[in-house]
């Protein structure tokens, strides 16, 4: 982009909108995980603290469910690829007529919604535990084998299409070749085929498994009682958030950042090798910086700076500061409560309510009663209703008031 | 890849005899096309092929794209089946057997190297399947490498390697096998003009250095008449005429071989008489004398064509068969001018050796040639190349 094709002002201000857009959410969440407030939440500030990730450790639900949503995604690539692999072999193989069809069976999955799948996979595998007679301890019904078969059945279709892709830039005939030249059609298989495959079982892989780490809509099904990660986070979210999901996104930030960078060097790094200019570039003609720009390197560098500043967070001690802002806050509420007390009594003593001086203070005194001692507080017709003479020890309580719930005898525990 | 391209650098001869594989290959084993036909559907790709290829033979098929050369090719290395006949291989029916159980190597068009293999991997893949081990695989490598003068490239990839010396790993490759035939498909097509016809000088030397059956398919007629013992030449599926280079080029059987082979002037007419081998041809440009091919006898009113090679007429006055012709435009081409005439409406073509000088510019000029009637062949009417 450049300004003689209209670029400039205009289209720098909106990449930047663009990007604010994309990013200003993820910066304020990484943000909100370093406040102590138990709110995620910028402003106010109270204190930088690192407790949330400790929280967020803390949490069995979210764990158990992480580790559930591990195994599950683990086994879906074991079972996924290779019947990917399978199917776009099959495809590869059959006549064209018949390639249609197989292969509009074969999609169906990704466009059924996943909701649909999910009951459908619980309504099938029910039944036919039934039929057979199967306890409701046994796999049947299952939420972790359920699961797993839900999600095979359309995470497999995704696979597929990775080695369709690749498969279509095989030459058939390396397998000529080497069917010629004395080998097997699984020696074939094996030594050229599969390695060309090489790639995209890779690439399947790594769909496969970001497919079904984050799958929500099907798996909400298929788990009944149990928990994914996604399940726990979701229930988790309904239930009231606080800062360790902003930690979380941190470290999932974190990994993702990492993954990026490192792959970034190891696309470079191959280019370079590829076209064959190492030798005459600046950065890998040189044996130090080489050696700083391999992704491996890139790799322990990065983990090493993450495990720095978690080794560091965990000694860092956030409880004076957070003391402090308690004081504060005790002390504020005293001294509201004090000054409520005295207006009170002020109220009390004086028959007449309206006099200019006690006007002044409640215009002044930005009160948790809502203006309710301002002169034209009870004139009818007013938006507000003013609470009618709360008792003095109940305000903070009943009212949804700035101090966050300070009150209450819970709020200061970091929430489930 | 300093060397490679320039042929110059290139030798000749391979220095490493090839004494494992000459030992097992010299054992004559024919190979016997007995009535093989080859079709799909309704379409016949080789119909009724039937020849002997000696063991020890450099033989090549030659013919346009779509005569059937690839297809027999394939079912001779044993991816396809004939639909009718047999093919035998040192007197074994090779019905039922796989490719990889043929005494086969074929060499692809596109050579088919594995592209994600070392060159000493690729070579040494026809060894690994066969369960050879690591160390004995390297050595048998090496040693082939040396065989095709590329020694040390072992551990480059495929890509790294020029386009003749892909080709001369494709060879190597297919010899690690020992096979008993090796197979060509239009291997030199992809190189360029000069190394190819070093290629061509090279083939040869190989093929006769470790005395395979060398069956050679290609489009390119230079090829085939350079480097064969034999040449079969095909068109539509049809075998036209299976002879030496010599004899397909001077005895053309069929009009299509005679039009396909080198360049021709084809002037069609009717037989008027014939004399013993001498014919006299009613033609647009007057009667004319050529020889009958293998002494056919041919009826008088005979639909016929006369084929006179470019280089066989001659200008001037008083010849035999004289045709009284048009000067049209004249091609250089370095060692040779091609004159171009035109008489009574027939395209005519002469070719001279370059012996220095310009052309002139003689447009519509007359131009008496003519030929001696040995060097003309007349053939009964049929079908003409690029027709």
């Amino acid at each position: 982009m450049n300004r003689g094709t209209g670029g400039g002002g205009v289209a720098a201000g909106f990449s930047l909108l663009f990007f604010s857009f994309l990013f200003g959410p993820l910066i304020i969440m990484v943000i909100t995980a370093f406040n102590s407030s138990s709110f995620p939440r910028i402003t106010p500030w109270e204190c930088f603290t690192t407790e949330w990730f400790g929280v967020l450790f803390a949490n069995d639900r979210l764990m158990s469910g992480l580790l559930n949503s591990l195994v599950i995604a683990v086994s879906v690539v074991a079972i996924a690829v290779p019947i990917g692999l399978a199917g776009a072999l099959a495809l590869s193989e059959l006549s064209s007529r018949l390639r249609a069809v197989l292969y509009t069976v074969l999609i169906t999955p990704i466009l059924i919604p996943g909701v649909v799948l999910g009951i459908s996979t619980i309504v099938f595998w029910g039944a036919l535990g039934r039929s057979v007679g199967a306890e409701y301890g046994s796999f049947f019904f299952d939420g972790m084998f359920l699961t797993l078969a839900g999600q095979v059945t359309f995470i497999s279709a995704y696979a597929m299409l990775v080695f369709l892709a690749r498969l279509q830039r095989f030459d058939p005939i390396l397998t000529e070749a080497a069917l010629d030249l004395g080998a097997t059609p699984g020696q074939a298989f094996r030594k050229i085929l599969l390695p060309f495959l090489g790639p995209a079982i890779g690439s399947a892989a790594f769909l496969t498994f970001l497919a079904s780490f984050e799958n929500y809509n099907t798996t909400v099904f298929t788990i009944l009682s149990g928990n994914t990660f996604t399940t726990a986070l979701a229930s988790k979210v309904r239930h009231g958030t606080d800062p360790s999901l902003s930690a979380l996104a941190v470290i999932i930030i974190g990994i993702t950042l990492i993954g990026a960078i490192v792959h970034e060097a190891h696309t470079r790094r191959k280019e370079v090798l590829r076209t064959g200019i190492a030798t005459r570039s600046r950065i890998y003609g040189n044996p130090v910086l080489k050696t700083l720009v391999h992704p491996l390197t890139v790799f322990l560098i990065l983990a090493g700076i993450a495990g720095l500043a978690a080794w560091q967070g965990t000694r860092h001690d956030a409880s004076v500061c957070k003391q402090q802002i308690l004081d504060d806050k005790r002390a504020r509420q005293h001294e509201l409560l004090e000054e409520q007390r005295r207006k009170m009594q002020e109220q009390q003593k004086t028959t007449a309510p309206v006099t200019s001086p006690a006007d002044a203070a409640g215009k002044a005194n930005p009160s948790p009663f809502g203006g309710a001692f301002s002169p034209n507080g009870l004139a009818p017709g007013q938006e507000e209703p003013a609470p009618a003479a709360a008792p003095t020890d109940a305000p903070a309580t009943a009212n949804p008031s700035p101090f966050g719930g300070a009150f209450t005898p819970n709020g200061l525990k970091p929430s489930q | 890849m300093p060397g490679a391209v320039s042929s110059g650098i290139l030798p000749s001869v391979f220095p490493v005899p090839f004494s494992r594989l000459s030992e097992s290959s010299m054992a004559t084993r024919d190979i016997v096309l007995d009535h093989v036909s080859i079709r799909f559907g309704a379409y016949t790709a080789v119909d009724n092929a039937h020849l002997v290829i000696k063991g020890g033979e450099f033989f090549s098929f030659l013919g346009p794209s779509g005569c059937g050369k690839t297809t027999l090719l394939r079912c001779i290395s044993g991816f396809s089946e004939p639909t009718e006949g047999r093919v035998l291989i040192g007197g074994q029916d090779m019905k039922g057997i796989g490719p990889n159980k043929r005494p086969t190597a074929l060499i692809f068009q596109n050579l088919a190297l594995f592209p994600l293999m070392s060159v000493a991997d690729n070579i040494a893949f026809p060894l690994e399947v066969r369960g050879i081990g690591r160390k004995e695989r390297r050595k048998r490598a090496e040693e082939l490498l040396e065989m095709i003068a590329l020694p040390g490239v072992g551990d480059k990839k495929v890509h790294e390697l020029s386009g003749g010396q892909r080709q001369r790993v494709a060879i190597a490759r297919a010899l690690a096998v020992e096979p008993d035939i090796l197979l060509l498909d239009e291997p030199l097509s992809a190189l360029d003009l000069k190394l190819r016809h070093h290629m061509r000088t090279e083939l040869r030397t190989i093929q006769q250095q470790v005395g395979l059956t060398f069956i050679y398919i290609t489009h390119d007629q230079g090829e085939a008449l350079t480097m064969s013992d034999r040449v079969a030449v095909m068109n539509a599926g049809v075998i036209e005429q299976v002879d030496p280079p010599e004899t397909i080029y001077n005895r053309p059987k069929t009009s299509f071989v005679a039009s396909f082979v080198g360049q021709s002037n084809a002037i069609e007419g009717k037989v008027a008489s014939q004399s013993e081998t001498l014919v006299s041809v009613e033609t647009p440009l007057g009667r004319l004398q050529g020889r009958a091919a293998g002494g056919r006898q041919y009826k008088t009113g005979e639909d016929c064509i006369l084929f006179i090679r470019p280089e066989q007429l001659s200008l001037g006055d008083g010849l035999p068969n004289a045709i009284e012709a048009k000067w049209v435009k004249e091609e250089f081409e370095g060692n040779a001018r091609q004159m171009f005439l035109e008489a009574n409406g027939v395209p005519l073509r002469l070719s001279r050796v370059n012996l220095g000088g310009t052309a002139d510019t003689l447009s519509g000029a007359a131009m008496p040639v003519g030929f001696e009637p040995d060097q003309a062949i007349v053939l009964p009417h049929g079908v003409l190349a690029g027709a």
